[in-house]
């Protein structure tokens, strides 16, 4: 390693100086780390840390999309803080929107508008928070896809799963509420929805729905106490939970892909000073300058235009934004059932939508776990898993990333009837089909694909890869130069490990006395086979297969 | 020919055929319409009789010889001229294919038969009659805006830009409707609209409405401020754009950023 | 990826056969890591001109970022705000100067920053590979086991699990404390009692139309038209306006007497006009896409589609229950007015509404 030898010659070549002058001046910059270190032990920690290394791959980045589009989010957000009036008080508008001169609204949407209109740059602020806020949580949920479909999740890294899942979950919740904010048409229909939706609760919905809002809706308070969760107590938390994820991937070191010289003892790539910190800090300024440039040409979230809030009015395509879309959709597609007994009323219609809303997260929380205790797998994993190596994963994940797309369009049935020319009715409907028939398919098809891929792979190790060209033999016929792989290629298809289905326990034990087999062992039994029974994966070829078939009949 | 096709870029070109095109329907129009027309006598009841005449040939059969609707077309009895002007004008009428909703199209009569066939239905029962101009101009917008959100946003959404209704049914985008046909709507609820008659919306609200939805419709009164519209169809489009072109641009960049940076080559 | 790349003229046919021995095998049968392939220069490593050149190059993004922020400073003072300045862009749309010059700016300035920050780690800083080893998470035995005797011994010493009575009303006190904060929030708002069951609606109240704020004459409402009207006793400028609209408000339509199915919706309107709370009964829109010829009414939020003509019953969507009707007569000068409140909840459902 050239940079060491390099780093020790530069190092004596100081030492020299020093002696020269005779005094043991110290730099200056030396002189204040030493400062600190004194006072904080940081040497310690940047041992360990500034060389650390990093791998390299694009999907390694995702999560940084997310980390930065936070901080551009709190840091727009903070400039809108000093503008933004979040009370429900009635004002009669004079500003400089003439189109709503004299309306009456609250003093939370003047503020909105006068941020758009008379700030300079608040209106680029505000569209690159919203901007901000649509990416951050699309790129949560592509860097949780990433991690899911190469089973980055595997011991050690469950418990930073569930941070990331926790960060999801936040991240919709506090953008839905910073929708809510501006209190014009739109954000209050969603405040109604949200009513609706409490309401719907078992027992204590009332009470809940009072206590929120103040009393009925929309009462006074909503926007304030809103305005308190949104930019004070889940950003708290999240920045928390950021922290702690962050701690996390440094202490776990980073998964790498399988490859020459990688392995589950070693990470190969380079270090956080200087590479990581040029790239992942330029990386930083280029989430916020293609935010900054999209919130230049693109409008989001004209508020002026939907008009400030009464909630004897309302505008269609009344949507919320699109990470509650799939929440949208689920509501939509339910019909509405409602039980009526005993002087009460359960509302289905709402209530069902509320519990499945949940469970899609719940499956996603628990999946590391569930998938733990299924494979019986207690080992460290940081070679990561091509997905298509785990079939029956990598088919659950797009099974839910399926029914995720049908409530999406669930949720917006309404314009893809408009700008399908369909009905509205009928779209419903097939959602409504879909959403039982619809993941089933996408596992089943994905996990043949799977199959196929593996099969393919295990084709190209054995007969080598086409070259695209043509050979005629001897006695005339046509044939496609194979050329072997390269050794580095081998290994690489063939790294990851192929565990065998759990077994049951023998039926008697060695004593001879019959064993009882709870249900639970047999379920456990059942899925283990499901993950890794030959319907699920294609035994990778050994070194001796590829020897019999190069030596039989030499290269094609 | 030759030389005619040489000049067809010529910046009169679309004058000079436009001056003929007129010229063959004016003269088509002369040879088709009954020779009495020829008259210059422009009294209602002319109107009446040339209104009765296009009617018979474009519209009775499916409304009925006298209007009195079938199983393909209600009764034009007593809709009013307001009605015929909107349908027609908008080239909604005539129907071409049953369907949810008939759509507006392109215009096959010119204002003058369709004020006669205005006037014609007119003739057969009371109704709303067409707008004058001053009953179009001098509302308010803001006051319009309020109005627009009570009475029309919930169909048309808050832009004017349309929405779905049942069963393959929609509201269609208010962009480019006349003021004219905005009232006619208003006042007549062409098809699944219903509608807002003076005794409950008074011509000043139309007044104010009409100022609203011709300022929200035009990019100019109008400005998208911080960018392009996207449609202007709330949170939806904005998330497929956020998707596709926001998150699409920073997986780009991550992609780049990660790319190997090409090897010297071995010489 | 990497071999991907690396595979070019020198892996064709022959050359890989050339490898003479075949592939390297591990213990287990399978291939052998053959470890890391030995680092390949880039261009910049071993040609100063193209160093110096990419050099230029960062340096070039860093400047472009310093002109962008001049620029987005000069833009902040050249445009200026408000709703009537704005510009044609192609094809972008009519926008804000000011908006779309500060993004832009603000955009380039940063993005060179960064892009200028990638291009030097990509081109200039070194990349050659490191392995750093990993090391188990998990402690050995003899830490463990070290652990766990500290803790034994701090459990004794502290005597936590003899001494019941201490450990019980520690914990004791411990649950009960957080009562404290539940008991805190009893005041974020009032008990729900019958506010949901009521509305403002009560017999003899007259209905107000939205548009004109006046009563509605009964005669003024035609068939085909849709109205909506409040109690006569609200104002928009009341200071309970929005919770009061938010349940009052009320959708009014004429239907042909004939057209209406329900008989007890019939006997509630007046001559066939009837009057339905246009709050949905799903979770609360306010609902009014009246398709005057099939006489539904659908929710622009949630498509629950209404019929009118039978009593409000639902037909399609998520919504539980038929939209309340309120029942309606004339005062004696032809105004429609209440004959009754509302008789259920108006609303999304919840809980304890009974019908």
């Amino acid at each position: 390693m050239s940079t060491h030898i390099s780093d020790a010659t530069s190092g004596a070549h100081e030492e020299i100086g020093h002696s020269e002058a005779g005094v043991e001046q110290k730099h200056l910059g030396e002189k204040s780390a030493d400062w600190v270190d004194g006072r904080l032990g940081v040497y310690n920690l940047a041992k360990a840390n500034l060389r650390k290394i990093f791998p390299d791959h694009w999907s390694f980045m995702l999560g940084e999309i997310c980390l930065y589009s936070f901080i551009i989010i709190i840091l727009t957000g903070v400039y809108l803080t000093l503008f933004f009036n979040p009370s429900m008080g009635e004002v009669v508008y004079h500003g400089t929107y003439t189109p709503l001169q004299g309306i009456k609204m609250s003093e939370a949407y003047k503020s909105a508008l006068d941020i758009s209109f008379d700030v300079r740059g608040g209106l680029l602020i505000r569209q690159i928070h919203h901007w901000a806020a649509i990416v951050f949580v699309a790129a949560m949920l592509v860097h949780m896809m990433r991690v899911f479909f190469t089973g980055a999740f595997r011991k050690p890294r469950e418990i930073n799963w569930l941070f990331g899942f926790l960060l999801l979950f936040l991240g919709m919740f506090d953008g839905f509420m910073g929708y809510s904010l501006p209190d014009d048409l739109l954000s209050g229909t969603g405040i109604r929805f949200m009513e609706g939706a409490i309401l719907s609760v078992p027992l204590v919905g009332t009470y809940l729905q009072m206590f929120l809002y103040g009393g009925q809706f929309p009462g006074n308070d909503i926007i304030p106490r809103f305005f308190t969760i949104h930019v004070l107590l889940i950003p708290g938390i999240m920045l928390g939970l950021l922290v702690a994820h962050l701690i996390l991937v440094f202490y776990h070191k980073h998964t790498q892909f399988a490859g020459p010289g990688r392995t589950e003892k070693n990470v190969v790539g380079m270090p956080l000073m200087p590479v990581y910190m040029a790239k992942a800090g330029g990386f930083f300024f280029l989430v916020f300058g293609v935010i900054a440039f999209v919130s230049a040409i693109a409008s989001v979230n004209p508020i002026w235009e939907y008009g400030p809030y009464r909630p004897d009015q309302v505008s269609t395509d009344a949507q919320p934004d699109w990470y509650m879309g799939f929440s949208e959709g689920l509501i939509r597609i339910m019909p509405g059932w409602e039980i009526r007994a005993w002087g009460h009323t359960l509302e289905l219609g709402v209530f069902i939508p509320l519990v499945i809303f949940g469970l899609m997260f719940v499956v996603i929380a628990i999946y590391p776990f569930l998938e733990g205790w299924i494979t019986g797998d207690k080992r460290e994993h940081h070679i990561l898993d091509r997905p298509r190596n785990a079939p029956v994963r990598t088919g659950l994940g797009v099974a839910w990333i399926a029914e995720y797309i049908i409530l999406l369009v669930g949720g917006g049935n309404d314009l893809f009837a408009t700008h399908l020319h369909l009905s509205i009715d009928a779209i419903t409907w097939a959602c409504r089909v879909l959403f039982f028939v619809g993941p089933v398919i996408a596992f089943m098809v994905t996990k043949r694909w799977c199959m196929g891929l593996q099969r393919r792979d295990k084709d190209k190790i054995l007969h080598g890869r086409e070259t695209g060209t043509i050979k005629r033999l001897p006695h005339g016929e046509f044939i496609e130069v194979h050329a072997q792989l390269p050794q580095e290629e081998l290994f690489r298809l063939t790294a990851h490990e192929q565990s065998a289905p759990a077994e049951l326990p023998a039926a008697v034990d060695e004593n001879g006395v019959k064993r009882k087999i709870g249900s639970i062992t047999k379920l456990r039994a059942k899925l283990s086979a499901g993950y890794f029974g030959p319907q699920s994966q294609i035994a990778k070829p050994t070194a001796e297969e590829h020897a019999e078939i190069t030596s039989g009949h030499g290269h094609h | 020919m030759k030389k005619l096709s040489a000049r067809r870029r010529h910046p009169l070109a679309a004058l000079v055929v436009l001056i003929f095109a007129l010229a063959a329907v004016g003269s088509l129009y002369a040879a088709l319409a009954p020779t009495n027309s020829a008259s210059a006598d422009a009294s209602q009841s002319l109107q009446v009789e040339e209104g009765k005449r296009l009617y018979q040939v474009g519209c009775a059969s499916c409304h009925g010889l006298n209007a009195e609707g079938t199983k393909d077309g209600p009764s034009l009895i007593g809709v009013g001229g307001a009605a015929v002007d909107f349908q027609v004008g908008t080239g909604r009428m005539p129907a071409q294919q049953p369907g949810a909703q008939v759509p507006k199209k392109k215009v096959i009569y010119d204002q003058g038969q369709i004020d006669q066939l205005a006037a014609y239905v007119a003739s057969l029962g009371a109704g709303p009659a067409q707008p004058v101009a001053s009953q179009l101009t001098g509302g308010d917008v803001a006051r319009g805006g309020e109005l627009f959100r009570t009475n029309c946003a919930q169909c048309h959404n808050f832009a004017g830009a349309g929405g779905a209704l049942s069963e393959g049914k929609f509201a269609p985008s208010l962009a480019g409707v006349s003021a004219k046909h905005i009232y006619e709507a208003m006042i007549t609820g062409p098809q699944n609209m219903p509608s807002f008659p003076n005794s409950t919306m008074p011509e000043q609200a139309k007044k104010d409405i009409i100022a609203y939805v011709n300022h929200t419709t035009n990019s100019d009164s109008n400005p998208s401020y911080g960018g392009m519209t996207l449609g202007s169809i709330g949170p939806v489009s904005e998330g497929l754009f956020g998707w596709i072109f926001a998150l699409g641009a920073l997986i780009g960049v991550a992609i780049w950023i990660a790319a190997r940076t090409p090897k010297a080559k071995k010489s | 990826m990497t071999s991907q790349d690396n595979m070019s003229e020198e892996h064709l046919p022959e050359a890989a056969h050339g490898h003479g021995g075949g592939p390297v095998v591990s213990k287990d049968g399978y291939f052998a890591d053959p470890g890391l392939p030995p680092h390949e220069h880039r261009r910049t490593d071993i040609d100063e001109k193209a160093a110096r050149r990419a050099e230029r190059q960062v340096a070039m993004w860093f400047l472009l970022s310093m002109l962008a922020t001049v620029g987005f400073i000069a833009s902040y003072v050249i445009f200026k705000p408000g709703p009537t300045h704005h510009v044609f862009i192609w094809p972008i749309g009519n926008v804000s100067p000011l908006n779309f010059a500060l993004g832009v700016t603000l955009g380039i300035s940063l993005f060179a920053i960064g892009a200028g920050a990638v291009h030097w780690a990509r081109t200039l800083m070194s990349d050659e590979e490191h392995i750093a080893e990993r090391h188990p998470i998990e402690a050995t035995p003899e830490v463990r086991e070290q652990v766990f005797a500290d803790f034994r011994q701090g459990s004794k010493e502290s005597g936590f699990g003899r001494r019941k009575l201490i450990r019980n009303t520690m914990i004791g006190a411990m649950a009960m404390v957080p009562l404290s904060a539940v008991v805190l929030f009893r005041d974020l708002g009032p008990l729900p009692e019958k506010k949901l069951d009521t509305t403002g609606w009560k017999a003899g109240m007259l209905l107000k139309n939205m548009n004109t704020g006046e009563p509605i004459q009964a005669s003024d409402v035609q068939v085909g038209s849709l109205t909506f009207a409040m109690p006569a006793d609200l104002s928009e400028d009341d200071e309970d306006f929005q919770e009061r609209i938010a349940k009052d408000a009320l959708m009014l339509v004429r239907l042909q007497p004939g057209d209406i199915k329900d008989k007890k919706s019939a006997d509630w309107g007046y001559h066939g006009v009837l009057a339905f709370s246009k709050i949905c009964t799903h979770v609360g829109c306010p609902i009014s896409l009246y398709e005057q010829q099939t006489h539904h009414v659908l929710c622009p939020c949630h498509q629950s589609t209404f019929d009118l003509s039978d009593g409000a019953r639902v037909i399609f969507g998520p919504a539980g229950h038929a939209l309340p009707q309120l029942q309606i007569g004339v005062d004696n000068t032809g105004n429609l007015e209440a004959l009754n409140g509302f008789t259920v909840p108006v609303g999304p459902g919840f809980w304890e509404r009974s019908e």
